[in-house]
């Protein structure tokens, strides 16, 4: 319900929403103008969870920097792990295994899949539906135990290794992988459709608010089911395919609304696409060795690389300098959610508090990975 | 009617005991039903099921110091919280929880409450105004237009049924629909065909009163931190607790007598007291049910709710009621 603001400048008031509030997901600050309900003008004020990663990738070799990229976006961090590799792979000349590839694709699409139904619970939770908060975390924690028995740890995956992957995948984790597939596929319609999409008021919530165009979406960068959400069929899986997408068989949703409601539909169709990667990994899993023989200290040529990935967020890319020593000279970060977060303020304006916080919610908004 | 000294006593008793118990008891019930409903157990702690939970939260609220922030209204802001409990206390002494359990029965006690229950929101202004924070004024902005918007069509559908039966007074309404479920009023379909919508407007209106989910824009967490509570501590924060628990129950009340007979069993056996408070707890169990079922709908959607839908229909409801009665 956009209407056009005329006020006078002492009839506004500023609202510091955040560090520290409910609806903001960390510790992000939008500095709101409110005139009454309506905002007049968003600045969303970041840095206050910056910790000098990029830096800390020049301080040290390669192989160090490793965990790090997991502690940016923690809801998808076997994809930032993936970005990593994939640049200082592309950098040093690794070949890597394909089972590898293999189990890389499976644990990242089970990984998006967790970071988007963990989005699906928050973002309920900013619009007041505390239950499917607990139904959701209840699936997660099915796939947390899965990533768990492979990766070693819950949450900050540091799993990925130049030129493979650190543990084999065993049957227990395959038969539980199919396992978990069936049982989300039968909640799907009923748990996410039917009680929460098809609920009335969250429809009349997210039909026609927060409106982000194509234009806009293309002017601020915006990618990922952002993008998705605004009509631009963009995905890096498809468009710049990296390790072994181009041999699964999946489609990209699109839906041009543009509206909360379109973002939050390309989300639930993206769960449904990378089930049927990961069922289509499972069943062409080929034998062979995980890693392959890499020196401990790399030293890649001099040179510029760039390489970027999907995560659920939208496009990672990661730009590597090197100068032949065994740290990098620059790393560089591309993170998605810093540019989706950017039109917040062209698109907010105009919008009411409750409108602009479901909006917000909508982004998928994960802070460390801003603030980096 | 019994003059004795007792009788007043007697009943400030009860109706403080009962009020004390259903504000501690129906915040356990809460945290119970969700807890079912989101397939966890609740408190299990303190005491059997966690039965004793209200005790130590309500020990841990009075330990605490009552904080009142500098660049607050130090008056209206310790008034706020008594303000909130206080109205919906006295709503008790007009409502019958059966023929022979009345404190006191006032001609227009169906007025009275409603009065009270504007108190009630002047409490939540207060608190909101007097607290100095942007998120509690704009609760108590909220507060106000959705209270304003929500009484009409209430008010609206109570004079339907005051037209029914031809009194404002609580026991002559409960009275008038004694005998079975076929005389109550949600199904006196002779009087209007429209009764069982304006039993759903009036439940809706309450819940939107006593500002429920979803309809709980002035304490929206997400969007406003706690709203017209986001400065109050202690018992301060408690008596706002208290009285939205005691609100509810009003509101309970109010539409038991008002819709579903009072303390009249649906098959004319033993009517009595106990169907009273049968017909509270199912409403209230709903209420808490509704809360954790759907998410919360947005301010100008609410109003428009109000405005666009429910006036119409009680509007074209309290016309039907009068040809009606003018034709039968």
């Amino acid at each position: 319900m956009t209407v056009p603001i005329e006020c006078r400048q002492d009839e506004t008031f500023v609202l510091n929403l955040g560090p520290q509030h409910p609806a903001t997901h960390g510790v992000l600050r939008v500095k709101l103008t409110l005139d009454g309900e309506y905002i007049v003008e968003a600045e969303p004020v970041l840095g206050y969870i910056h910790r000098m990663h990029e830096k800390m990738a020049e301080d040290r070799n390669f192989a160090q920097f490793m965990p790090n990229t997991a502690r940016m976006d923690y809801l998808h961090a076997l994809a930032f792990n993936h970005g990593y590799c994939l640049v200082v792979e592309r950098a040093a000349g690794i070949e890597v295994p394909e089972r590898a590839e293999y189990i890389r694709v499976i644990t990242v699409e089970l990984n998006r899949l967790i970071s988007h139904i963990l989005w699906w619970a928050a973002f309920l939770l900013d619009l007041g539906g505390f239950t499917p908060l607990l139904y959701a975390f209840d699936d997660r924690e099915q796939v947390l135990d899965l990533l768990e028995r492979v990766t070693g740890s819950r949450l900050t995956y540091c799993y990925f290794r130049f030129g493979g992957v650190y543990n084999d995948i065993d049957d227990e984790f395959i038969t539980g992988t199919y396992a978990f597939i069936k049982r989300l596929r039968s909640r799907m319609p009923t748990q996410y459709h039917a009680l929460v999409t098809g609920n009335i008021i969250l429809q009349k919530r997210l039909k026609g608010i927060g409106i982000i165009t194509e234009e806009q979406s293309r002017r601020y960068g915006c990618t990922g089911p952002v993008a998705r959400g605004s009509g631009i069929n963009y995905d890096i899986r498809k468009n710049e395919p990296y390790s072994v997408y181009p041999e699964f068989d999946f489609d990209v949703p699109v839906y041009h609304e543009c509206d909360s409601m379109a973002r939050y539909m390309v989300r639930m169709d993206e769960m449904e696409q990378s089930m049927r990667i990961i069922e289509q990994a499972l069943d062409k899993l080929p034998d062979g060795p995980v890693k392959a023989k890499v020196p401990k200290i790399l030293k890649p040529a001099e040179g510029d690389y760039w390489a970027s990935v999907e995560t659920a967020r939208g496009n990672l890319g990661h730009r590597l300098v090197c100068d032949g020593k065994k740290n990098p000279y620059k790393l560089k970060l591309r993170s998605p959610t810093f540019c989706n977060l950017s039109c917040f303020a062209e698109v907010s304006e105009g919008m009411l508090l409750a409108d602009a916080l479901a909006f917000m919610g909508s982004l998928d908004l994960v802070i460390p990975e801003i603030d980096r | 009617m019994d003059t004795s000294i007792w009788r007043p006593i007697l009943y400030l008793i009860g109706f403080m005991a009962f009020a004390g118990l259903n504000a501690a008891y129906l915040g356990w019930c809460e945290r119970k039903g969700a807890g079912r409903i989101q397939r966890r157990t609740g408190p299990m702690e303190v005491g059997f099921q966690g039965l004793l939970q209200p005790l130590a939260d309500g020990l841990k609220l009075m330990s605490k110091q009552l904080l009142v922030p500098t660049g607050v209204d130090g008056i209206l802001f310790r008034v706020a919280p008594i303000l909130a409990m206080i109205p919906a206390l006295t709503s008790f002494a007009v409502i019958p929880f059966a023929g022979n359990i009345q404190a006191r029965s006032v001609e227009l006690s169906v007025l009275l409450l409603f009065a009270l229950a504007s108190i009630a929101m002047m409490a939540i202004l207060l608190g909101g105004w007097a607290s100095g924070n942007k998120y509690a004024v704009i609760s108590a902005a909220r507060s106000v237009s959705q209270n304003l918007a929500y009484e009409i069509p209430m008010l609206v559908t109570v004079i339907t049924v005051v037209m029914i039966t031809g009194s404002m007074n609580l026991q002559d309404i409960a009275v008038h629909q004694q005998g079975g479920f076929w005389h109550w009023n949600i199904f006196a379909l002779n009087k209007s065909i429209l009764m069982p919508i304006s039993f759903i407007i009036f439940f809706i209106c309450s819940i939107a009163e006593t500002n429920r989910a979803p309809f709980d824009m002035a304490e929206a967490e997400s969007e406003l931190v706690a709203g017209f509570m986001t400065e109050y501590g202690s018992m301060g924060f408690g008596l706002f607790m208290m009285g939205e628990y005691l609100n509810m129950v009003v509101g309970a009340c109010l539409v038991t007598i008002l819709f579903l007979g009072g303390w009249d069993c649906p098959f004319g056996l033993f009517p009595g007291v106990w169907w009273f408070l049968l017909k509270i707890y199912i409403l209230l169990f709903t209420v808490i049910w509704v809360r954790w079922t759907f998410p919360r709908t947005q301010i100008y959607k609410l109003l428009n709710l109000s405005w666009k839908i429910l006036i119409p229909f009680s509007l074209v409801n309290l016309l039907v009621t009068a040809a009606f009665i003018k034709i039968f």
